[in-house]
């Protein structure tokens, strides 16, 4: 009940934040309406940063304590981030087509390394349906998500300096949004935004992990009723003794 | 015996081990190198016969052929284990995880070494790339390349070799690892051949001993996980 509270409350924030963006604040001097999208696609950005985030530590956790309530953090944490990144790319690719002219970017360090944080996590979500026991599932995909939250700063850093050879971009860059001299309307918009936006994450990241948990015990049961058919197979009659 | 003489001798033990079979057997160098050579000679194809326009694009090609031979390299190493059920005999021995993790990174990097340096005059012939002057460098990015290459590759290795699809999910899960590898690698050939007119050199051989520091610090702490499962 509390949970559906907060998901009705989360949808009310992005739809309050997106009124708020698209009719409240103006349009921008040189991009126009098209940088209204800035204020969806920064926050997914931010948003998917935080959620991979969670899965690294959780990971972390769970290679410590050895609590699958630990990977299905993990698990929501991937799930839904892998959500906002792809959300992310593609409101990116929907501002850059009009400001840039071109969809991709391959100048934009921000934009690559989005395209290979999508590439890592759903490598991690891949890997996580191809193995079947919980405690390997957990092990495997906890050191996947610490090694990709490792990799992610180097990559960050090396497509900077990749892009550093040749000339920065001219059109304006995400950066602006944050400049001190983007008027305050602005960055309110882009804050109500990520307030709202975090909201809906909480409510993906409790469901998720609810649905996780029902996951586990529906494959529980699957063991169980394997393990009790193989007996009745063998010894002809029903197990007595509970199983484990 | 101090402590680390300790766990180098376990590790030595274990790449003299891989290095020995693969000597002996010599089942997977061949066919790895003829793949990266094949590789190599099919991007001549992709990018047709324009010599200028290969050689502008060789720090990038031999890279790739690099990583594609490297996936099998790794993959390899780990795959001898588990089929004859040594993988488990290797948990079972009473040493540090870590000196074991070093030993099958050691001998990865070996075979990556091995691959990157017969690599390097193929391209050198294929698309006429002037190599003699700056032979150190190219040594210097190869090395690092190996290295960091080895340190995914052995812990990526071990995480799918018992998997379904294994041959799959371990390029699946490593390409977007190495990818700031790949990058910084291509570029610091790319400056070495050019005679490093930018001074960018020393930068991208920077990131890659960066890499390697991070990707075996991580390889080291989490393979005892996986040996264990």
């Amino acid at each position: 009940m509390k949970t559906r509270v907060l998901g009705v409350a989360g949808l009310l924030a992005v739809i309050g934040a997106a009124f708020f963006g698209l009719f409240v604040v103006p349009a921008d001097l040189n991009q126009g309406d098209a940088q209204r999208i800035m204020y969806v696609h920064v926050a997914s950005a931010w948003i998917a940063y935080l959620s991979f985030g969670v899965t690294a530590m959780a990971g972390l956790g769970y290679l410590w304590r050895r609590d699958l309530r630990l990977d299905a953090i993990a698990l929501a944490g991937a799930e839904v981030g892998v959500m906002f990144t792809a959300f992310a790319i593609w409101g990116g690719m929907m501002w850059g087509r009009p400001v840039w002219g071109v969809f991709w970017q391959w100048e934009d360090p921000r934009l690559t390394t989005t395209a290979l944080l999508l590439a890592l996590y759903l490598g991690y979500l891949l890997l996580r349906r191809l193995s079947e026991d919980p405690a390997r599932r957990a092990t495997r995909a906890a050191i996947v998500g610490l090694v990709a939250a490792v990799d992610i700063p180097i990559v960050h850093f090396s497509v900077i300096w990749w892009r550093g050879l040749h000339q920065g971009p001219t059109i304006g860059s995400p950066d602006k949004l944050l400049h001190p001299s983007a008027p305050l309307q602005f960055v309110a918009a882009l804050l109500l935004m990520l307030g709202a936006f975090t909201l809906v994450w909480s409510y993906f990241m409790i469901r998720r992990y609810q649905l996780a948990r029902i996951e586990w015990q529906i494959e529980e049961h699957g063991r169980v009723g394997r393990i009790s058919a193989a007996r009745r197979a063998a010894f002809g009659a029903p197990a007595e003794e509970p199983i484990r | 015996m101090s402590q680390l003489a300790r766990h180098a001798t376990v590790a030595l033990a274990i790449a003299r081990k891989d290095a020995l079979s693969e000597l002996r057997g010599r089942q997977a160098s061949g066919s790895t190198l003829f793949f990266a050579a094949l590789v190599l000679l099919l991007f001549g194809f992709a990018l047709g016969p324009d010599s200028q326009r290969l050689s502008e694009a060789a720090p990038g090609l031999l890279w790739l052929a690099i990583v594609f031979g490297g996936l099998l390299t790794v993959a390899r190493l780990h795959q001898l284990e588990a089929e004859d059920g040594a993988f488990e005999q290797l948990a079972l021995y009473p040493v540090d995880r870590r000196a074991i993790f070093a030993g099958k990174a050691l001998a990865a990097s070996t075979a990556m070494l091995v691959l990157g340096g017969l690599l390097l005059p193929v391209v050198a012939i294929l698309y006429a790339l002037p190599i003699g002057a700056a032979w150190l460098a190219l040594i210097a990015t190869v090395v690092l390349g190996a290295i960091g290459f080895a340190a995914v590759g052995t812990a990526y290795a071990a995480l799918t070799v018992r998997m379904r699809a294994r041959e799959v999910m371990l390029p699946l899960l490593m390409l977007p690892i190495v990818a700031p590898l790949l990058l910084a690698a291509v570029k610091a050939t790319a400056a070495a051949l050019t005679g490093d007119p930018f001074g960018e050199l020393g930068s991208w051989l920077q990131l890659l001993a960066g890499f390697d520091v991070v990707m075996l610090v991580v390889g080291a702490g989490t393979y005892g996980f996986l040996l264990e499962e």
